[in-house]
């Protein structure tokens, strides 16, 4: 794992995807190529209400990647400075072992160069002080880039707050009532 | 070289202020303008920069050279455009007359520009596409309280519990309502959300109903019922701010929960459990009054019924409540001003062609009109004969119900120019085309947005225009110079219209400067809720019983009528929004095209097995005015009598080929009836066949 951890608080992700645009803009990408993902998944009935996931999948920066050691030329590296697992561009020579080799489908292919690429974490802004893009533009504020560390204490500070707020017995997204329990399913009037 | 420019967002009407960064010439990067949005922008804000790479976008003036609609162009100078604009123009007003000539666009900050030209030529006929969205909105907050749906906002931020319907909040993306409603949810706030479907908003919601289509009416006459009979209204407003309580009671007295639970599906128990928790956080709560509000011809009457529940809460002008816009005057400035304002500019005597204002419309404003009479009007010829239609930035054929209604309409007209930065089925059916430079090329009008903190914003031009473009206040001003009425553009440059504007208020152009905008009022401007809220009904006060609607013959409660239920292996069509996609105005974007390229039908999972129709596959839709083809989305969360579509997809234009002929039209089934009091089409109105494709 890299040092770094972005953090996807899925409880106030609404499923927008801006942050794939703002990856792809960002980054310059044609048609083809998405760097991050927010996987949709539902609606579906949740505790008496209806819930969606969303999961966030960018690159994990994995500890051991399964892309480096795939790949023949050393275009896939790990910078040592900060873990941060990204595409010598000059190196690749569009192979796609690194495509094969990992488990989430991180590394994507360019048809406009012909090469594999993939999140490097907005390596070119992290160095200038900046977030990735994806997270500074973040529509809820739901995507945070930080140390592991900093990014568990947010959670729990957060947590905190939310059960001040409406008290100890909920936690934020405690339904009021159930849609489902104690109802027919929604039944067609009889047409005249 | 770098530099940073703040500005304003067009990929959408929200229009968000953004940061602009340049580097060299070309824009390396864009973000929501931190002052405002902590750097947040949506996908269709970020994908600006794929629109000005594209190379499908209108590139140069074209005439048409084919039959309408084939596709043949020639491409010509500015000159030879405006000037054979402008003699098929004035060749058509003498002999028809200036009404002849109808002018459609979707609201934006030159409005007052074409508003101008069409006093100018003598013409009453320009319409905005509002009531197409929510005219029924618009009247019915006048019918209330003077003011427009416009003329008011929500204090998101303050507030302890919303009621939404249908109103798809987090999928209609207004970055700063959508900000200031997620940190009031983190501050304890709920949701109560109701729709016929389970949208992204219902998945974040706290009470979810799933409601029978078209009921909500009855919903809020019962919830009316509950807060008369058990005392659970704000005593002291209402009070001093309400005219015809008693009426209200009395009218409502036999709408009991049970009674609601019998159309809407919803428990009676329920309801009454809404109405006594919103009792307890009032007048921190707000039943949101809805964007777009056009779904049922008796529309004004449901979206009067939700004002008035805010009303009985006290909600009007209060903390965490809908508040008032507040003017520029209101803040001690003087007037933002308008050319339209400007003296001497003729004042059209003819009646409007959608007879607003007239016997067949008389409520609905005249400041926006009701746009989906123009094909009615052109093929009745009632109540003239129409003869050419200019539309900017809005596509009447794909954006008006029954698309083959109106192709049959504008196949009468004998010019029709369009104006846009896209290809769209209208501008692909025009004989002129003249492209506008995308937002990010141009600098506009400057934006007024009234509000507690009434605030100006500035776009501003960040990169010289790729093609042959030109922003529209100069196009405009070419063709009335070109039609002879040069002399009420009495402008040069950008600047010379931001000086004419600002003038009465002074603020100096620098200022815009140091973050975009500039703020009139250092606190939100509040009125006192015991004497200071100006209502600008005649009573001053919120009109249960509207003199408006009597004056002309309307009753303030109109009965509760049930609506019809489709017959066996039928739906009623419902219609909605995304968060990737704006209007019909996206579909083509190549990026927001990647996300979401075609649109789905949901439809409820039992009809669908009754149908033999599974998750995925190719169904067709028909109706009596269309029919289209599109895949099938099965679903449990979607109520049995509706299918849903998102609104936008189906385009017919071949030179936008990456949204082509994808995903179905809910343009194509619709039928064009209008709600008659309120000015809102009746976009749910429409039953629908389908079948496996």
């Amino acid at each position: 794992m890299s040092e770094y951890y972005l953090f996807h608080d899925s409880s106030k992700c609404i499923g927008c995807l801006s942050c794939e645009v703002h990856c792809k803009e960002h980054k310059r990408l044609p048609i083809g190529p998405r760097l991050c993902r927010v996987m949709t998944v539902g609606p579906k009935i949740v505790g008496g209400l209806p819930r969606m996931d969303f999961i966030f999948m960018p690159c994990f920066h994995c500890e051991r990647p399964w892309c480096v050691a795939a790949c023949p030329t050393g275009a896939m590296q790990k910078r040592a400075e900060d873990g941060i697992v990204f595409v010598d561009q000059e190196l690749c020579v569009g192979c796609k072992a690194c495509m094969r080799a990992c488990p989430w489908g991180a590394p994507q292919w360019n048809p406009e160069t012909g090469k594999a690429i993939k999140c490097d974490y907005c390596m070119d802004r992290i160095d200038q002080g900046l977030e990735p893009a994806c997270v500074a533009k973040c529509v809820t504020k739901c995507l945070h880039f930080g140390r592991p560390e900093s990014v568990t204490d947010m959670r729990r500070e957060r947590h905190a707050k939310a059960l001040a707020a409406v008290g100890w017995e909920v936690t934020l997204t405690q339904p009021i009532g159930s849609w489902t329990k104690a109802r027919k399913p929604p039944a067609r009037k009889q047409s005249e | 070289m770098r530099k940073e420019i703040y500005s304003i967002c067009f990929m959408c009407t929200v229009r968000c202020p953004i940061k602009v960064t340049v580097e060299d010439g070309s824009i390396r990067w864009i973000e929501g303008n931190p002052h405002v949005l902590k750097g947040a922008l949506c996908a269709k804000g970020s994908a600006g920069v794929a629109l000005l790479n594209d190379t499908e976008r209108l590139r140069y003036p074209m005439i048409r050279v084919g039959a309408r609609g084939e596709g043949k162009w020639r491409r010509v100078s500015w000159d030879e455009a405006l000037s054979y604009s402008a003699e098929k123009l004035k060749e058509i007003i003498s002999k028809y007359g200036p009404e002849s000539v109808v002018f459609g666009e979707r609201q934006n900050l030159n409005t007052h520009l074409s508003k101008t030209f069409m006093r100018a030529i003598g013409s009453p006929n320009h319409y905005t596409h509002d009531a197409l969205c929510k005219g029924s909105v618009n009247t019915a907050f006048r019918t209330l309280t003077g003011y427009t749906d416009a003329q008011v906002t929500i204090d998101y931020a303050n507030c302890k519990h919303i009621v939404l319907y249908g109103r798809n909040i987090f999928e209609s993306l207004e970055l700063r309502p959508i900000q200031a409603l997620m940190d009031a949810v983190e501050k304890g706030a709920r949701i109560t959300y109701i729709d016929t479907r389970a949208t992204i908003t219902a998945s974040k919601a706290h009470r979810f109903w799933l409601i029978r289509p078209g009921t909500d009416l009855a919903l809020n006459y019962a919830l009316m019922n509950v807060i008369l009979r058990e005392n659970l209204y704000d005593e002291a407003y209402v009070n001093r701010w309400v005219l015809g309580l008693n009426e209200l009671r009395s009218f409502v007295e036999s709408m009991t929960p049970e009674w609601a639970e019998k159309e809407t599906g919803i428990p009676a128990g329920e309801i009454v459990e809404l109405a006594r928790e919103l009792s307890k956080d009032k007048p921190q709560v707000v039943f949101h009054y809805g964007y777009r509000g056009a779904n049922h011809t008796n529309e004004i009457y449901f979206r009067r019924s939700i004002i008035m529940l805010n009303a009985l809460m006290g909600s009007i002008e209060s903390k965490g409540g809908i508040i008032i816009r507040k003017t520029a005057k209101d803040a001690g400035y003087g007037a933002f001003a308008k050319y339209v304002d400007q003296e001497g500019l003729p004042k059209p005597k003819a009646p409007r062609f959608d007879g607003v204002g007239g016997d067949l419309l008389p409520i609905c404003d005249p400041a926006h009109g009701v746009g989906q009479q123009l094909p009615l009007a052109i093929l009745s010829e009632k109540p003239y004969p129409i003869k050419a239609a200019i539309s900017y930035r809005f596509d009447p054929m794909l954006s008006i119900p029954d698309y083959n209604q109106n192709k049959r309409a504008f196949d009468k007209l004998d010019f029709i120019l369009t104006i846009d930065v896209n290809f769209n089925e209208t501008a692909w059916y025009s004989d002129v085309v003249l492209p506008e430079s995308i937002y990010l090329e141009r600098s506009d009008s400057l934006q007024m947005v009234d509000g507690p903190r009434p605030t100006i914003y500035m776009r501003r031009q960040c990169v010289p225009p790729r093609y042959d473009t030109k922003p529209y206040w100069e196009i405009i001003k070419l063709l009335a110079e070109k039609m002879g009425v040069g002399q009420f553009f009495p402008y040069n440059s950008i600047e010379d219209i931001w000086a004419y504007q600002l003038k009465d208020i002074g603020i100096p152009l620098e200022k815009f400067e140091e973050k975009g905008f500039v703020s009139l009022a250092d606190k939100p401007i509040i009125w006192d809720r015991k004497d200071g809220i100006k209502f600008k009904t005649p009573s001053g006060k919120i009109e249960f019983v509207s003199s408006l609607l009597e004056q002309h013959g309307f009753p303030s409660f109109a009965p509760y009528e049930s609506p019809p239920a489709p017959p066996e292996g039928m739906f009623r069509l419902t219609v909605g929004r995304n968060a990737i996609h704006t209007h019909v105005s996206t579909q083509n974007n190549p990026y927001l095209n990647e996300l979401v390229p075609e649109n789905v039908l949901w439809i409820n999972a039992a009809e669908a097995a009754k149908l033999g129709i599974s998750d995925g596959q190719y169904v067709e839709v028909s109706s009596d005015q269309g029919w289209g083809r599109i895949k099938a989305f099965v679903t449990d969360l979607i109520h049995p009598e509706a299918v849903f579509m998102l609104h936008g997809f189906g385009h017919q234009v071949p030179a936008m080929t990456r949204c082509y002929n994808k995903g179905a039209s809910d343009t194509v089934l619709q039928k064009n009836v209008t709600d008659m009091v309120g000015g809102s089409p009746g976009l749910h109105d429409t039953f629908v066949r389908v079948r496996p494709a």
